[in-house]
């Protein structure tokens, strides 16, 4: 498989150099790197920019409501366990109306893979401020600076039980590749954290600002990724560094490891015919 | 004067006396003895305290409503005086814990005196006041203790023997002082009649009973009275029938956990009650835009809001009909009884695979949560279909497969994600034919077209309205939902001269609506009369939009009871 495998001949509709492109390259290099092919993958987008990647991206998709991706993709694997299931959402759709569903899918370790494009604002309806906006953001609905603070969605990906938690930029494609493989191959739910520069709303949280501020983690030999008190120390750092890289990591069972009835064959593949429910009724005899 | 066969016995006191799991015994021992039953809960929102009320109607004819009148009532504190003592019929008598419960005067000639309290701590412990009541009032209908004894065994086996010891114990301790202190001529007498094969069962568990029978497979909810039974029951079985049963972190997660493993190829349904249905109601029309087959049951509930949560109401038909922004098809069904709510439950997933759409079950908490004897439910008859479902060598044989090909029945073949060939987009976009976002004119209104006529084609096949009574009669009675069980009860209580006027029509499949034949019915009659519990009759209004007649006898209750057989038999009669 090749990276273009995964390209449909829909032209993308991104603004030339939206940060949209390295993650939308990043995830094609790192599905044909893992050797899948586009009919086992199911992606489940949200709305947004992120979201209209599913026209120009080759695989099985889901086109979600906003704030919905998740959920869904719990349910797509829950019934058939061969697919390779990813979530690609939004910012404002992941950490707004969907963060109900993050902190529950987080909980429940269903074995998929959820990637946030983090552009702290809602670029497909002009701009707005998105959850992750840092403190103070001025746009069209908060003109005088966004009061809440921002939301960190890797310091909450921890608290909630996140077993596999990674932070990743646009303008490092190469890193972001090997985090979503590593992702994909984890057992268990995976959250990456995605800064993705919008060039054409978002003036501040730039390129340039980012590759002046993002340092990898893997540099730091001493980190141990397995260690959730380091990773959450490392995940409240913001500002004058970004740390980026996988946080954490652990091989704690998934949901569908605690459903004995799903062990052996896929749920989908068993055969549907009429159940006998004779021996359900002597409960009601 | 003696009743022959019938029984109307209320058992009340607070939350946590025993009251429900008393009355389910009592249930199953005439159903073993060969009657027919219909139980009815009373209960506010809450775990202990309040006022609980549990009756049973026995017959020996299929039961399916509520009298207001009561033959027995048994009061296990003193509220159950105050409250229901003037439900009593001429005749009737209330069997009263002489420990703790005191009765007025005027009630004194109907009173039954027995020192419940005394009685259940003497058998091991004053919980089990319900069940010295039973045995009590076994001995004032002529019923001997064989049955009894075998049903509280089976009911406390696995609480171990000194538990089924003491309840047996008291049931006897109950029985004994009616023979004892009580001469035997009373108005209700029920002896051991051949026992049918039936069931005692309610509309929640039979309708998940039937949807497991047609090959469900995935059913997700959150807790919401009074559709809770149907996960609960669910989620019991789930591991031993290798099915997957989740517990949603709310609503609209529910629909989109359902509408995931639906994709994936999952027989998947969702249950919920007016509110939660509110909550799921954009992920309905994203169901109806992908064309993902879904089967989404409401048991409805008083409403608005939180409103009357434990209570009966079918006011939500309308909110089924409209809910969601935009146009798409649904297909919309309301069962009347446990048997219609077992025999829909396994055809909605055939329709929703079928047609592709969201099918929306409408019940409500009246035969959701009370019990019934139906005949055990069989399953030769059913067939699973799976619509234009492809298989992969179905698949391989299409070149540049559409997931939305615009057809002329407006079914397109579905593939599965994980098939060779067949990949697609499930896009909440308007798309075209591959699934691609698409805005064009032409293109949108060949989709609109597409999933609309859907319901064309499923209209060419759809279950007529059913009729009761004299089909040629010139008086009608329409209804739809739970209300069936009250009518057919009342309309046999009729005299035959009087029921030779009068027909029911019910409708069970609401939407796409059958136009003709509702209009050659009610155009043909003499005399309509529409029944609905709700305020403002949505059928009636159905009806109105659809034939452009217009009801205008109504009977409608919204009270949060449901209609009262004497209420009905009262209507009928001057009809």
């Amino acid at each position: 498989m090749k990276e273009a495998d995964f390209t449909t001949k829909y032209e993308s509709t991104w603004c030339p150099g939206c940060g949209n492109f390295g993650l939308w390259i990043a995830m094609k290099q790192a599905l044909a790197e893992l050797g899948l092919k586009p009919e086992n993958v199911l992606m489940v987008y949200g709305i947004g920019c992120s979201g209209n990647g599913v026209n120009f991206t080759k695989t099985y998709a889901w086109h979600s409501l906003h704030g919905r991706a998740v959920p869904t993709a719990v349910g797509a694997k829950l019934a058939n366990k061969e697919l390779t299931v990813i979530v690609m959402a939004g910012d404002g759709d992941g950490m707004g109306e969907g963060m109900g569903h993050f902190i529950h899918a987080l909980r429940g370790n269903a074995d998929i893979t959820y990637v946030v494009h983090d552009n702290k604002t809602y670029s497909l309806t002009t701009g707005q401020a998105a959850p992750t906006a840092n403190k103070g953001y001025k746009a069209k609905s908060t003109p005088e600076g966004i009061i809440e603070q921002a939301v960190n969605p890797v310091s909450l990906a921890l608290a909630a039980g996140g077993s596999f938690v990674a932070r990743g930029f646009a303008g490092q494609a190469d890193q972001l590749k090997e985090i979503f493989k590593a992702a994909i191959q984890h057992k268990g739910f995976s959250f990456i954290d995605a800064l993705q520069p919008c060039i054409t709303f978002n003036k501040i949280n730039t390129f340039k600002w980012y590759l002046d501020r993002v340092y990898s983690l893997d540099d730091n030999s001493e980190y141990n990724r397995t260690d959730i008190k380091q990773a959450f120390k490392e995940s409240l750092i913001w500002g004058k560094k970004i740390p980026v890289g996988i946080f954490y990591q652990n091989n704690r069972a998934t949901y569908s490891d605690h459903l004995p009835q799903l062990k052996g064959k896929t749920l989908i593949k068993r055969p549907v015919q009429v159940r006998n429910v004779a021996p359900l009724l002597k409960e009601f005899s | 004067m003696k009743n022959k066969n019938k029984l109307s016995w209320k058992i009340a006191g607070e939350a946590g006396f025993g009251i429900k799991s008393a009355g389910i015994m009592f249930g199953k021992i005439f159903m073993k003895a060969g009657y027919e039953i219909f139980d009815y809960v009373e209960y506010p929102s809450l775990i202990r305290g309040g006022h609980n009320t549990f009756q049973l109607i026995v017959g020996t004819h299929s039961v399916n409503s509520v009298t207001k009148g009561v033959d027995i009532l048994v009061a296990l504190n003193q509220n159950t005086v105050y409250s229901n003592i003037t439900e009593l019929v001429p005749g009737g008598v209330v069997i009263y814990d002489k420990d703790k419960v005191k009765l007025t005067a005027k009630y004194k000639a109907q009173g039954i005196a027995i020192p419940l309290t005394t009685l259940a701590k003497q058998a091991g412990g004053e919980l089990m006041r319900n069940v010295v009541a039973i045995g009590a009032t076994l001995a004032l209908v002529d019923q001997d203790l064989k049955i009894a004894n075998q049903i509280v065994k089976n009911n406390f086996k696995r609480k171990g023997e000194k538990i089924v010891d003491n309840n047996l114990k008291a049931l006897k301790l109950g029985f004994d002082f009616i023979k004892k202190n009580f001469k035997q001529d009373f108005l209700c007498c029920l002896p051991t009649l051949e026992a049918k094969n039936n069931i005692l069962i309610t509309a929640n568990e039979s309708l998940a009973l039937g949807a497991l029978a047609g090959g469900l497979n995935f059913y997700v909810a959150y807790p919401m009275t009074p559709s809770s039974s149907i996960l609960h029951y669910l989620a019991s079985v789930a591991q031993k029938l290798g099915i997957v049963v989740k517990h949603a972190e709310d609503e609209i997660g529910v629909i989109n956990m359902a509408l995931g493993a639906s994709h994936a190829g999952a027989r998947a349904m969702v249950g919920t009650s007016g509110g939660g249905f509110a909550l799921m109601v954009e992920s309905l029309g994203l169901t109806g835009l992908t064309e993902t087959p879904l089967v989404i049951v409401n048991v409805q509930r008083g409403g608005p809001a939180t409103g009357l949560p434990t209570w009966t109401e079918q006011a939500d038909m309308q909110f089924m009909l409209r809910a969601a922004q935009g146009v798409f098809p649904r297909i919309v069904l309301a069962p009347g009884d446990a048997q219609e709510a077992f025999d829909l439950g396994a055809e909605a997933l055939n329709l929703a695979e079928t047609y592709q759409l969201p099918i929306l079950i409408l019940s409500d908490k009246l035969i959701a949560e009370g019990n019934s004897t139906v005949p055990a439910f069989k399953t030769n008859h059913l067939k699973i279909n799976r619509g234009k479902l492809l298989n992969q060598t179905q698949l391989n044989k299409i070149k540049g497969y559409k997931r939305y090909k615009v057809t002329n029945d407006g079914i397109s073949p579905r593939a599965l994600p994980g098939m060779k060939n067949g990949l697609f987009i499930a896009n909440s976009d308007e798309h075209n034919e591959y699934g691609f976002s698409e805005e064009g004119s032409a293109n949108r209104i060949a989709q609109v077209d597409k999933r609309q006529r859907k319901l064309d084609t499923f209209a060419k096949v759809l279950p007529e309205p059913i009729i009761y009574g004299n089909p040629k009669a010139k008086k009608t009675i329409v209804i739809w939902g739970s209300t069936k069980g009250v009518l057919l009860d009342a309309y046999t209580e009729l005299k035959s001269r009087q029921q030779k006027k009068i027909k029911i029509m019910q409708l069970q499949y609401i939407w796409p609506f059958a136009t003709d034949f509702v209009k050659q019915v009610l155009n043909k009659s003499r005399k309509v009369l529409l029944v609905e519990n709700n305020s403002n009759a949505q059928l009636g209004q159905l009806i109105a939009q659809e034939t452009g007649i217009i009801i205008k006898d109504k009977l409608l209750k919204y009270d949060g009871r449901p209609f009262y057989r004497e209420e009905i038999i009262k209507v009928l009669k001057k009809f």
